[in-house]
């Protein structure tokens, strides 16, 4: 068997992160090869090095035997590695085939465009990967797995031989998963290489012929997936056999109210939804992508107005249509995505700590006392063990968990009563981890009532004292803390079933 | 992980070089000004004489502090077109208090002041709680205080003859007559005073945090529990308050209010906040920079001037100077 692609010794360094500890990758002929590992592991950044997108710092990397050294993802492309990214990166008004043919559009004599021939070479495309598909469509106006195929065929368009798939399922659901994966037997099948990056066990054991797992940046070892238990790969992965959480939970249902609402309505993802929180409670919120928890965060904490419903806070009703009045109620919410709505990155640590309660660091005049935010920051940075170099470090260039505490760390200095962690540990690597959950219940303790979104199952039934499970706008039921993984799927997919046999039943009637 | 771990030497190496980073563009937009100096200066004799040098000055304060509000408003990723025609409209509104109405100037110059901040405050309000793009918002405000201004007016000039006083707020010398080999105008002073007014306000107060924290991600700031729309409002306020200033020293300096000038001013303003080196799309700058930048276009109209180039090509010069200079600054991130 041919071999695609032989990375060896790879090293890439971030400022303040040796980000990639001589790491190894064979990809072989019409193999799929998936790429394990935590957060943090190093995939991304292994994978753009292949694709080009970052220069390495020190090893080789071959690929169909010619050593490489590709300056952009243009020379990649064109030396035959495609790259379909978690973030599809379609342009939403251009037509499927204008999309795949971009900067490459078949021109007439006169130098006109040719849409003809253009729908025809996106068609014979499709038609080759089995797939149909309304070349003309405008991309923005399909589903994610429709856009999915879109890049693979655009991917395929350059003739790649090698395919890299990030997270591909991530947001398909099981039909389109399956069609996925007809697809990458058909590839396999004209030898191409596919690297296959996901956190799903379950696929990759259903999926890939080989596996390499990578740690903190190093290169882990690389397995026949056939004779590899998933027990194997996570610990490959974690470093250490998973242990249980043995950790009491604490009894809370006698606790206060801390916070409780009634009937938010906000458009299709927020439906009727109730629920009450007790001070020094975690309650965790589970669903699959989509079900509406974002959502129910953000319309208690005014950053999207509400349709109707009632927030009562300690009893008292409030009425919350900016973040500003959620702030002054007490509630305080950290995005799920950081970097957007979590943190001003070209700012420093200490301002970031301190910009929900600047008022308390001016003077009547507003004049910044900045030696009593220096002094605030660095306490936090010692209490919450924030690492970083000083307090006037750009935030920009910290790690995903020392970023995540940055913004717990604003919270804590607002002194909010209530808080809602949206997917606290995306992109946190598996030391801080740990770090965080700590945080999360020595607050709890303290008698602060909170809230955890989160899509991963673990994560939520090691944390929550209380499971709301949410699907498609509605609050389908609450679970008590020990209650199983199958338990929360039943309740995340409850409308669904629901509606499917209204569907089936529909369907029956007509026919 | 440890990968963050960073030893205390590395430390103070690193916030000393970041400094020198940081303050690298405003190193070469200065260095740049004392070429130009000296440039011209050896081109001829009559450029370095303390005379030009104080016409410089004066020539810059107008678009110095034009360009101080710009910068305000820029830094928050926004823009100003308005700020050209509101500083006509605000020395029209002194016109109008001072010689049609015959106020007073402690009555006539705070109502000028006071137009511009409301002007301001409407350009915020549009911004911030209609959510019309500033770009937009601004273009049509321009044309606003461009008509009311000719309507006021009726076309005409108002003159500033009964008013004592008023045209030694530009051209008096407090300075020179404190210390007479120095005869620098009210004018330059002003702007200075404005300068430094504007400094401190964004590096020491609240609303110049909230400033830069608008400019690079506003979402974050509002979700951080802030009324951004409130303090938007303020900043535009505020520049609009910058402009009256300028109206005043316009005004004051050619003694009359002119209602047909003032288009064309803000993109000079503009012009000499990118060259100070602050980013249109937000979030970065310093009003050295601006200052900088102003003096820089002052500097090359009137050595170009002074070497008997015609006005026509000193245009020329100053476009080619704001490309470069933003070129320049491309190179230096090293994004081409």
């Amino acid at each position: 068997m041919n071999i695609l692609v032989d990375m060896s010794g790879i090293e890439k360094h971030f400022p303040g992160v040796h980000a990639l500890k001589s790491v190894q990758f064979e990809l072989r002929e019409g193999e799929v090869h998936a790429l394990m590992g935590e957060n943090g592991a190093g995939k991304s950044t292994l994978m753009k090095i292949l694709s080009g997108v970052y220069t390495r710092d020190g090893g080789s990397v071959q690929v169909m035997g010619q050593d490489v050294d590709f300056a952009g993802p243009r020379e990649a492309q064109d030396a035959g590695v495609g790259i379909i990214h978690q973030e599809l990166s379609l342009m939403n008004d251009l037509t499927v085939a204008q999309n795949i043919f971009i900067g490459r559009e078949p021109r007439n004599f006169l130098g006109i465009l040719d849409e003809v021939l253009l729908n025809k070479n996106a068609k014979d495309i499709f038609e080759k990967m089995n797939v149909g598909m309304d070349v003309g469509a405008e991309v923005g106006t399909m589903t994610i797995a429709k856009q999915q195929m879109v890049e693979i065929a655009k991917a395929l368009s350059y003739n790649s031989k090698i395919l890299i798939m990030d997270e591909p399922t991530a947001a398909l659901n099981d039909t389109e998963i399956q069609e996925l994966f007809r697809i990458i037997d058909q590839l396999k099948a004209d030898g191409v290489g596919i690297v296959y990056i996901s956190h799903k066990m379950d696929e990759i054991k259903q999926i890939s012929d080989r596996v390499t797992v990578m740690r903190d940046g190093e290169f882990v070892g690389v397995r026949d997936s056939k004779d590899t238990s998933i027990e194997d790969i996570i610990s490959m992965m974690v470093g250490r056999d998973l242990e249980l959480e043995t950790e009491q939970k604490p009894d809370t249902s006698d606790n206060m109210t801390a916070l409780e609402v009634k009937n938010l309505n906000r458009g299709k993802f927020v439906k009727n939804v109730s629920f009450s929180l007790k001070k020094g409670e975690i309650l965790g919120f589970a669903g699959l992508m989509g079900a509406g928890r974002t959502e129910v965060a953000r319309v208690i904490f005014g950053a999207d107005r509400l349709e109707s419903g009632e927030i009562f806070i300690d009893g008292e009703q409030k009425f919350i249509d900016t973040p500003s009045k959620a702030v002054e109620a007490g509630i305080g919410y950290l995005s799920e995505d950081r970097k957007h709505f979590g943190l001003v990155l070209g700012m420093d640590v200490r301002t970031n700590i301190s910009l929900a309660s600047i008022a308390r660091f001016g003077s009547s005049l507003g004049i910044l006392n900045e030696a009593k935010i220096s002094k605030t920051a660095t306490d936090f940075i010692s209490k919450l063990d924030i690492r970083t170099p000083s307090e006037k470090q750009e935030v920009k260039l910290l790690s995903g968990g020392n970023q995540q505490k940055v913004v717990i760390a604003k919270w804590l200095l607002r002194d909010c009563d209530i808080l809602i962690f949206d997917e606290p540990t995306r992109g946190v690597d598996v030391g801080a981890k740990s770090e965080i959950y700590k945080i999360l219940r020595d607050l709890a303790a303290s008698g602060k009532a909170i809230i955890v979104i989160s899509s991963e199952l673990p994560e939520i039934l090691r944390l929550s004292h209380r499971i709301a499970v949410m699907c498609e706008g509605n609050l389908t039921g609450f679970l008590p803390a020990n209650s199983s993984q199958e338990e929360i799927m039943r309740l995340a997919t409850a409308t669904m079933q629901s509606s499917n046999n209204k569907n089936n039943q529909i369907s029956e009637m007509s026919s | 992980m440890n990968d963050t771990t960073i030893n205390s030497s590395q430390l103070g190496a690193n916030s000393l070089v970041e400094r020198a980073k940081r303050n690298q563009h405003r190193f070469w937009a200065f260095s740049g000004l004392i070429f130009l100096v000296i440039g011209f200066s050896l081109a001829s004799p009559n450029f370095f004489q303390t005379s030009n040098i104080i016409s410089i000055l004066q020539a810059t304060s107008v678009n110095g502090v034009l360009a101080i509000a710009a910068t305000l408003v820029i830094i928050t990723a926004g823009i100003d077109l308005s700020v050209g025609t509101l500083m006509t409209f605000c020395a029209v509104v002194a016109g109008v208090l001072l010689t049609n109405l015959g106020l007073p100037m402690y009555i006539g110059i705070p109502g000028a002041l006071l137009s511009g901040f409301l002007a301001g405050a409407l350009s915020g309000f549009f911004v911030a709680k209609l959510n019309i793009p500033p770009f937009i918002a601004t273009l049509g405000m321009m044309l606003v205080y461009k008509g009311l201004s000719l309507a006021i007016c009726g076309g005409r000039p108002i003159y500033f003859n009964d008013t004592e006083g008023f045209v030694d707020i530009s051209t008096g010398s407090i300075i020179g007559h404190i210390i007479p080999a120095f005869p620098i105008p009210n004018g330059v002073l002003i702007l200075f005073l404005v300068a430094i007014f504007a400094s401190f306000i964004l590096t020491r107060t609240i609303l110049g945090r909230f400033i830069f924290a608008l400019g690079s991600n506003e979402e974050a700031l509002r979700l951080s529990g802030v009324n951004t729309d409130r303090w938007k409002i303020v900043v535009y306020s505020l520049a609009g308050g910058i402009c009256a200033i300028a109206g005043i020293l316009l005004a004051s300096r050619i003694n009359s209010a002119q209602p047909a000038i003032g288009q064309g001013y803000e993109l000079d303003a503009i012009a000499a906040v990118v060259i100070g080196g602050t980013s249109l799309s937000g979030g970065k700058g310093t009003m050295l920079g601006t200052i900088i930048g102003a003096l820089i276009i002052s500097v090359v109209a009137n050595g170009l001037r002074i070497l008997s180039v015609p006005q026509e090509w000193q245009i020329v010069v100053t476009g080619s100077i704001i490309i470069l200079a933003v070129y320049a600054d491309q190179l230096r991130r090293g994004k081409t």
